[in-house]
Formats: C-alpha cells, sequence, structure tokens
C-alpha cells in the first residue's frame, strides 16, 4: 500500500488567455474557452477545499492570470485562509493601480517570465513586443515591496545568451532565477527540432550556470531545471505522481501536474463534480501512478524507482503513447532510442539558426482572447 | 564562531509567512516556491523576530519558556543559518 500525504501547493490555472505565443507553451494543445472557466464562486470554493485539505501554498497562473478581472478576489480568499499566494505572470497586464490591489488582497510574491535578454528574444520566442512591458512589471512590483521571482525557459535559441540573462534578471531586482530548460511536451514538442539544443550548447550554459550561481550566491537563487533530454536519468515526476501538489485548470478539471491533461488515458476528474479532498484521495486519476507498484521493467527491480520514480508520465505518453512505460529519456528505458536520435539530430550546425527560426509554431490562435 | 549580535532586531523577511498548519500539526515556514516543515524550537525562535525586539532579548523571553536549559549556541547557530537562506534580516 502506497503512503499519501496530503499536497502542499495548489496551481490554479484561472484561464488560458494569455498574450504571447510561446513557442514552447506549456498549456494543453487544446485550450480551455473563456466561457468554459470556472466562475469567481467556484474558484473560491476550490480555495475553501484546498485550505481543508492541507494546501499551503497557492500559484495563480494561466494562460495570463491578470487576465481575469476577479484576481484580487481570489488572492483575498486565499490570504484570509492562511494560503501563501503566489502570482506567475508574464507582467502584461500589470499597472500600478492593480499591483496596489493585489498586495493590498495580501499577494506575497510574484515570479515574472522573461524570454530572453532583450526585445528581440521575446519576439523570436512569444511574438510579441512586450518586452518594456516586462520590464515595467519587474520595476512595479518591486516597487510594491514584493518579492520579484523571475524565470526563462532555455533552449536552442538563448542558451548561448544566458550570461546576458541572467545579467537581466540581476538588473530587474530578481531575487530568485529560475533557469528552466525546456521541457518537450504539449506545444513544445511540435517545436522540438527548433529548439533541442546541442550537447555543447548544454555543457557550456552549465559551465554559466555553475560559475553565476556561486558568484551571486548572497543575492539571487538560481535555480537550473534540467535539460533532461542530456541527462542519463529522467527528472522524477514532481517527486511522485500526485505525491505534493495539485493543478486545477480553467475549466475545473484537476491533475498531478500542469501538463498531464495531455495523457487521454488516464481519468481524471473536475471540481465541477467531486470535491478536491476526494480528488486527490480517490479518484482514479490520482491513483493511476502512485507508487512503485505500476510500474514497468526496467523500473521497478531498479534502484533508483524511489529516485526518480520511472521518470515523467507524460513525456512517456507524449512519446510512446503509453503513460505506463519508462520515461524514454532514462538509459535504461526500452524507448530510449527516441530521445538518442532527438539528440543526435540537434548535434547539426549552427548555422541553421535562421531556418530554425523561420519554421517555428507559435502558438496560435489564442482563445478568444479579451486581453 | 556567530555573526548574529545581541544588540541585533531581527525580523522574519517580508517575503517569508510563518503559521501553523492545523491540517498537519506542524509548523510551516512559507516562502516563494517553497514550504518548509520548521521543529517546534526553531517556530518558536522566528515567532519571536519581529524587528522591535533585540536578539538578547529574545533570548531572555526563550529562557522563561526553556529554563532549563541554555539555548544561546543554538539561537544564535540557527539564526546565522536563518539570515543565511533569507529567512530572516536585521534592520
Amino acid at each position: 500500500m502506497t503512503e499519501v500525504n496530503a499536497p502542499y501547493g495548489l496551481l490554479a490555472e484561472v484561464t488560458h488567455r494569455c498574450p504571447l505565443h510561446c513557442v514552447y507553451c506549456s498549456n494543453p494543445l487544446e485550450l480551455q474557452a473563456q466561457q468554459d472557466e470556472l466562475g469567481t464562486d467556484e474558484w473560491l470554493r476550490v480555495l475553501d477545499e484546498a485550505a481543508a485539505l492541507g494546501v499551503a501554498q497557492v500559484h495563480l497562473s494561466g494562460g495570463e492570470p491578470l487576465a481575469r478581472s476577479d484576481l484580487e478576489v481570489m488572492v483575498a480568499r486565499a490570504s484570509q485562509l492562511g494560503l501563501y499566494t503566489n502570482l506567475i505572470t508574464s507582467g502584461l497586464g500589470f499597472t500600478a493601480a492593480r499591483v496596489q490591489r493585489l498586495v493590498a488582497a495580501g499577494l506575497n510574491s510574484v515570479q515574472l517570465s522573461v524570454q530572453g535578454e532583450d526585445a528581440e528574444a521575446t519576439a523570436t520566442v512569444a511574438a510579441s513586443l512586450a518586452f518594456d512591458k516586462k520590464r515595467q512589471a519587474a520595476e512595479l512590483i518591486r516597487e510594491a515591496g514584493l518579492p520579484l521571482n523571475m524565470n526563462v525557459v532555455l533552449h536552442r535559441l538563448n542558451l548561448d545568451r544566458l550570461d546576458a540573462i541572467i545579467d537581466l534578471c540581476v538588473e530587474w531586482g530578481a531575487e530568485r532565477l529560475e533557469l528552466a530548460n525546456t521541457q518537450y511536451y504539449g506545444w513544445a514538442l511540435r517545436n522540438r527540432q527548433q529548439l533541442l539544443p546541442s550537447r555543447a550548447q548544454v555543457i557550456a550554459a552549465e559551465e554559466v550556470y555553475t560559475r553565476r550561481r556561486d558568484e551571486l550566491a548572497d543575492r539571487v537563487e538560481l535555480m537550473w531545471i534540467l535539460p533532461d533530454y542530456h541527462e542519463k536519468f529522467p527528472k522524477p515526476c514532481t517527486g511522485g505522481w500526485a505525491k505534493t501538489g495539485l493543478t486545477v485548470a480553467p475549466d475545473g478539471m484537476v491533475y498531478p501536474c500542469p501538463v498531464a491533461s495531455e495523457i487521454t488515458s488516464v481519468e481524471f476528474s473536475s471540481v465541477r463534480e467531486h470535491d478536491l479532498s476526494w480528488i486527490w484521495w480517490q479518484s482514479p486519476g490520482f491513483n493511476a501512478y502512485r507508487g512503485t507498484d505500476w510500474m514497468p521493467e526496467p523500473c521497478h527491480g531498479c534502484e533508483r524507482r524511489e529516485v526518480d520514480f520511472g521518470g515523467c508520465r507524460c513525456q512517456a505518453f507524449a512519446l510512446t503513447g503509453d503513460a505506463g512505460r519508462t520515461d524514454p529519456v532514462c538509459t535504461y528505458a526500452p524507448d530510449h532510442g527516441l530521445v538518442v536520435a532527438a539528440v543526435e539530430e540537434a548535434e547539426r550546425a549552427e548555422e541553421d539558426r535562421e531556418s530554425d527560426v523561420a519554421s517555428l509554431h507559435y502558438r496560435r490562435p489564442s482563445p478568444r482572447s479579451a486581453l | 564562531m556567530n555573526v548574529t549580535e545581541l544588540t541585533e532586531r531581527p525580523r522574519l523577511a517580508s517575503k517569508a509567512m510563518l503559521r501553523h498548519d492545523e491540517v498537519r500539526d506542524a509548523e510551516l515556514l512559507l516562502l516563494p516556491e517553497r514550504v518548509v516543515r520548521l521543529s517546534d524550537s526553531s517556530a518558536a525562535v522566528l515567532r519571536l523576530c519581529d524587528g522591535a525586539r533585540t536578539v538578547g532579548e529574545l533570548l531572555g523571553r526563550l529562557r522563561e519558556d526553556y529554563p532549563s536549559s541554555d539555548l544561546t549556541d543554538d539561537v544564535l547557530g540557527f539564526l546565522d543559518d536563518a539570515r543565511q537562506r533569507g529567512w530572516v534580516v536585521v534592520a
């Protein structure tokens, strides 16, 4: 019997509406339209149920969460419930008045994304001219006294600029910077050929990360999210399937992680039909890959089975069509050849950059954007 | 060797939130992207870091609550650590 504990974190994806068109968008291929989004009262109920379940931290995300005019109402309720609130935003839609209202409602911290160190990088990755608005957002966040955390998704087209990206985030006043190498499922898988870096790029970037981490130790905390295609072992799911946190999608469907909606072979549940407690403890979706009983070989007999938990279920499903197989990133996986082939293909010459950019698939259309 | 001095007035960093979790009956320190489960004694020290009390006063208060042992080294060591981790700031 697998021991299950209460979750610490809730990722509330309050909308899929977004002004950006990022080529590695982590939202599902099928976006939820505005009319299918949970209403204010439904989100408040989700927050109540989450607190009762043991959730201590709420990450308000999207899409762009600022697209919802009732965000302050949600923050206020979370705050009343004693939950720590973190806003994950592109920065578009931030005004001084909005920041003030969010702070008054009890917002605890903000995570701001950038796509690269300048306007050109933002345009290339997100098909957006928003770079200056992001700079303004960073200023507003700092002026409001909120801790500024930043994140950037790394890939073939910006990995060589890592030093400059880190400089930018230091200049903007980030306390913590998440350097997230692209994870290849959903929209990013469509652009894998254009985004997957060469081994030399990864090695050089890791050196930059290590050097800057030590240099900045007292000022900025750097986090390195592994480029898993270039690793020997897979990333450990989210520390194990349905173990520490849950994600509520804009339409109320609940998943163990933000990308699990792509796993069409697993039956997931909605907060419109069940309470969060039942979904966490009892639902078939959340129990599908808990513990180690479900594991195939070579995972089940592997000494790393409780280190990486067979790797990412979403990646196994995306690459093999079976979420119950070993993550193909693992050196021991029967499907490892799929990853090896992609990595070998990425060793091609750097001169292809222009054709890589020209052939990117941008995330469009945005669902009935109200921004 | 501790860096924390008895005359300093530590306070919890503004990004940090300290709370008792009734579901788990545990003391939690909540930070952006992180949850730390604290021991009861660590939580007791952090609760006294209000920016007004000096470290000396904080130790005095702890001695009243825990008279049987000398906590000075442990508390100073913990405060150094908490500062380094960014949980506590000194005004």
